[in-house]
């Protein structure tokens, strides 16, 4: 475009640029600079009121030197990666299963999928009550016969985790079965034809030729997974408050603590600092592999 | 006599309360090239997938060299198929491609070797053995179609619509093709499309379906100079076939643009009693300039429309009360409102019953 | 050879207990189970008196029925020290449902609107950090904004979180907006133009009126989304004003001496009703809506 004057560039369009500026005062000042002073403020020593004085890492040595936020670590890591893998595989055994024109799949899709309409408190709940040692699956197992029967993992610091993982996983499962079962519909469906032609059954033809064929859903359901899991928060506090102990702490209820219990602002900065790195690892590449260097986001 | 190498008897083919098919038969000898021609929706596509063995049929049956498979699963009926998208698997090298069946199978390794490597010599894509189907050529990714069936001693291929989705150019080189492999495979090939070239061009015998029935199992000479019926006569040919009403009285056609001798027609069996008719007159059959004299009936047309196309020249002129379309040499010298004289003979024309529409 | 109709003729008879069959409907029964379990379990607890919770498991069915512990849950539950059920929840929870889906939405429209056909430069730019945006974890934000909510002087208030909602979901909302303006003919916008209508007329006009199936879309994410929310609920809200989750947590989790369970399970089953009733009202719009959020650009 050859050099137009200063003001009429600026002027050009001008309904849309007003009508957009919400859009971009997020952008700018909330998801750009909300973040950017987040950071910025790990490094000082704030405590009960944020405040500019300069520590460097200091807030950072300190976390990764408090039991808590390993723990934390360790049980997101634990969660995320059982969480990552069952639900994809879930989802996908489930979408496979609505994929062979059963009778009354649309019944069966509703019952996968309501979980996901649920808030993640109502969740939590639902199944601490249902993995209550006095009254839940163990009480019915037990009334059954198997008098030894053990299933009460929220009582448990070891299985906790798994209680919340269960829980997760109910939930989440629907969004990946959701994404398999549009892609599954987006396969030529002459394939299907050729591999019946040529004798391969129907689970080695999932397998072998449908699978590697949805390389692409896999990858965006990977990416909506990890970011769900790191974000998680709602279920804990619902389910098991952290505990029993420090059991199921994850990283976002540290932040929360710190920032609005113990009067830890500096801490909680680091913490969501932190998160953020972890975000971004996962983030950036994926947009390499989807956007393919291009500038513009279609 | 020699065994057929597909028989179908009496197919019928429901979805629902729609009959696709209906009361079919058709006999395929071996090593014919068949060509399965007809519009959308008439059936073709479906009684391929019949006869793969993709689709169950509502009743009848289906033999391949005598054995029927009318149960059977596509793989255990002898037959090989290419689709029209190729369908080859993307993820998979072409020898995988052409291998996969047979591993599945649980054949040695040594002997799949040797049949992908035999199947690869006669499409010649050794070359392209260890690519990927993204990275191969239209006219490539058929002939890995085709190996895949070959690769696993098929007696009978199946094509379904594989140039539909190409341009012009492409379908021309692709088409030969198929036909050269045919002639060094001698394999029976069931062919389904709704281009007239390509069945023509291609097929020992073209069966044109209209609404789950075969109107006729021919050659293409004998559906072109002999149509069964009026559907089939303007199906065939391009530009197509001028059709005129009329009577047939007294040995001879009575219409709008005169009276038409029949001496030279061919009557069918029984059919050449006076009645209500269609006379159909292909564009290239109308006599001009120096063939004028051979002819049993002359008139005196106006040039409305002219269109050059090059080899041939199509005139559009009005001719019994309606459109009438004659071909003529590209070289004829020719402008719109010239008045110009043509003519017909009984031998080159069709006659169709007025209500029933089967040739007379 | 070839005998007239003798052998196999028509459909190959399939007896409906084969093999696969019973493995695809095996499981996929048993997996709904697992689905079902929890509701059904919900709603049979809620049904019972606390005598028979004791005495029994969670899958027994109840043998007097009682509706007693959803009143309870509804007006007289205790959640720390007021005992007056979650119906001020509800309350509180529509108030921030009802603007912030309406905010949010009017906001993500124009913006989707405003991409899709009246591009400017560097547009793209700022929709994309939208996007990234969307990735960023909450808790990175969540101080900072209650600095510029304190420094509004909203926050605590319903206009707080109003403007809390529209931001976060302005990033999927204005791409499906986007998306969907996108797809609309071109043609009708050109003829728009040519006749002399502008950015808002246009919108007005035009736009808005051809937009019904995706503003369900939205309404459906945003109400499901909102209501559902508990972060933003307990971060920029004063204990007057806590959404139904965050009463429902602090009746459950918080409650001295006995836990009612009955009434528990009450509590949790009304709060769940609303996204709920939506998701069996909508059906297929809900799973286009989860489509439309999830596959991203």
């Amino acid at each position: 475009m050859s050099a137009s004057k200063r003001p009429n560039f600026l002027f050009q369009n001008l309904a849309s640029k007003i009508a957009s500026i919400p859009m971009i005062l997020t952008a700018v000042v909330i998801f750009v600079g909300c973040t950017l002073w987040t950071v910025a403020y790990s490094f000082t020593g704030s405590r009960l009121l944020p405040r500019w004085r300069w520590v460097g890492l200091d807030q950072y040595e300190r976390l990764w030197e408090t039991d808590r936020w390993m723990i934390s670590i360790n049980n997101l890591i634990l969660y995320g990666v059982l969480m990552m893998l069952f639900s994809l595989a879930l989802g996908f055994l489930l979408a496979a299963l609505l994929d062979q024109k059963i009778r009354g799949e649309n019944v069966f899709r509703t019952i996968f999928l309501y979980p996901y309409a649920l808030s993640f408190v109502v969740t939590g709940l639902t199944w601490q009550w249902l993995l209550n040692p006095d009254f839940g699956v163990q009480k019915l197992v037990r009334d059954l016969g198997w008098s030894t029967f053990e299933f009460a993992p929220l009582t448990n610091n070891d299985w906790a985790i798994y209680g919340v993982l269960l829980a997760g996983l109910w939930q989440g499962s629907g969004l990946v079965m959701v994404l398999m079962l549009a892609g599954l519909r987006g396969i030529d469906q002459d394939v299907w034809k050729a591999a019946r032609v040529d004798g391969i059954s129907t689970w080695k033809t999932y397998i072998f030729i449908v699978l590697p064929m949805m390389r692409p859903i896999f990858v965006t359901a990977v990416v909506l997974v990890a970011t769900g899991i790191i974000k998680i928060f709602d279920l804990i506090v619902a389910q098991t408050d952290g505990g029993p102990g420090l059991s199921t702490e994850v990283p976002a209820k540290y932040v929360y603590d710190m920032m609005f219990s113990s009067q830890n602002l500096g801490q909680g900065f680091a913490a969501s600092t932190t998160m953020l790195l972890v975000v971004l690892v996962i983030i950036i590449p994926w947009s390499f592999y989807e956007f393919g260097g291009r500038r513009d986001a279609k | 006599m020699l065994m057929e190498s597909v028989s179908i008897k009496n197919l019928d083919l429901n979805f629902g309360s729609v009959e696709v098919l209906k009361n079919l038969n058709l006999d395929v000898h071996q090593g014919e090239f068949i060509v399965l021609l007809g519009s959308s929706g008439c059936g073709k596509s479906t009684l391929l997938n019949c006869i793969a063995g993709l689709l169950d049929v509502s009743d009848g049956q289906i033999f391949i060299n005598g054995n029927n498979v009318t149960w059977q699963e596509p793989s255990e009926r002898g037959i090989g198929m290419v689709f029209q998208s190729y369908a080859l698997y993307p993820q998979m090298t072409v020898e995988g491609n052409l291998s996969f069946g047979l591993r599945n199978a649980g054949v040695a390794k040594a002997e799949i070797q040797k049949k992908v490597a035999r199947a690869a010599e006669i499409l010649q894509i050794e070359a392209l053995l260890k690519r990927k189907p993204s990275e191969l050529s239209g006219g490539q990714r058929q002939r890995v179609a085709i190996g895949r069936a070959l690769v696993r001693d098929v007696d009978v291929f199946l094509f379904d619509e594989p140039l539909s989705n190409l341009d012009a150019k492409l379908r021309t080189d692709l088409r030969v093709e198929i036909k050269r492999l045919h002639q060094q495979l001698k394999n029976t090939m069931i062919y389904v499309t709704h281009d007239q070239i390509e069945a023509m061009t291609l097929a020992d015998r073209i069966a044109i379906m209209r609404e789950g029935k075969i109107m006729q199992l021919a050659s293409p000479a004998e559906i072109y100079g002999r149509p069964v019926n009026k559907y089939v006569a303007d199906f065939i040919g391009s530009p197509a076939m001028n059709f005129l009403e009329g009577r047939v009285e007294k040995g001879a056609f009575h219409f709008a643009g005169g009276v038409l001798p029949l001496d030279q027609y061919n009557f069918s069996e029984g059919m050449d009693g006076d009645r209500d008719a269609w006379i159909g007159i292909r564009p290239e059959h109308v006599l001009v300039a120096e063939t004028l004299a051979k002819a049993d009936l002359t008139v005196s047309v106006r040039a409305d429309i002219v269109e050059p196309m090059g080899a041939d020249t199509l005139l559009w002129c009005e001719f019994g009360g309606q459109s009438f379309r004659i071909r003529l040499d590209g070289q004829f010298e020719i402008k719109e409102g010239d008045m110009i004289d043509i003519g017909f003979t009984s031998n080159a024309i069709s006659l169709f019953d007025k209500s029933s529409e089967m040739r007379l | 050879m070839q005998n007239d109709m003798i052998g196999p003729r028509g459909p190959k008879p399939r007896s409906i207990f084969r093999l696969s069959n019973l493995v695809v409907y095996g499981t996929i029964t048993i997996l709904a189970l697992y689905y079902l379990a929890p509701l059904y379990v919900m709603v049979v607890t809620s049904l019972k008196s606390m005598s028979e919770v004791r005495l029994g498991n969670v899958f027994a069915l109840p043998v007097n029925l009682t509706f007693d512990p959803w009143f309870k849950a509804w007006s007289s539950a205790c959640t720390g020290l007021k005992c007056e059920g979650l119906m001020g929840g509800f309350l509180n929870s529509v108030i921030i449902t009802v603007p912030s889906v309406i905010v949010s939405i009017a906001i993500a429209s124009v913006n989707g609107y405003a991409l899709a056909n009246w591009p400017y430069r560097g547009a793209n730019i700022f929709f994309t950090i939208l996007i990234f945006g969307a990735f960023v974890p909450y808790q990175l934000m969540l101080y900072p904004i209650v600095i510029i909510l304190r420094e509004l002087g909203v926050f605590g208030d319903l206009a707080g979180l109003v403007i809390v909602h529209s931001i976060f979901g302005m990033p999927i909302l204005t791409l499906i907006f986007r998306n969907y303006f996108s797809s609309l003919p071109a043609e009708l916008f050109k003829a728009a133009r040519i006749d002399g209508a502008g950015f808002w007329g246009i919108f007005f006009k035009v736009m808005l009126p051809m937009s019904l199936p995706i503003l369900v879309v939205a309404i459906i994410l945003q109400v499901t989304g909102i209501w559902n929310d508990f972060l933003f609920g307990i971060v920029y809200t004063r204990p007057e004003s806590y959404p139904m989750t965050v009463q429902l947590n602090n009746i459950v989790n918080s409650t001295y001496g006995e836990k009612e369970y009955n009434v528990n399970m009450a509590a949790t089953i009304i709060t769940g009703l609303v996204p709920l009733t939506i998701y069996f009202i909508s059906g297929k719009l809900f799973v286009r809506g989860i489509a439309a959020g999830a596959v991203k650009g």
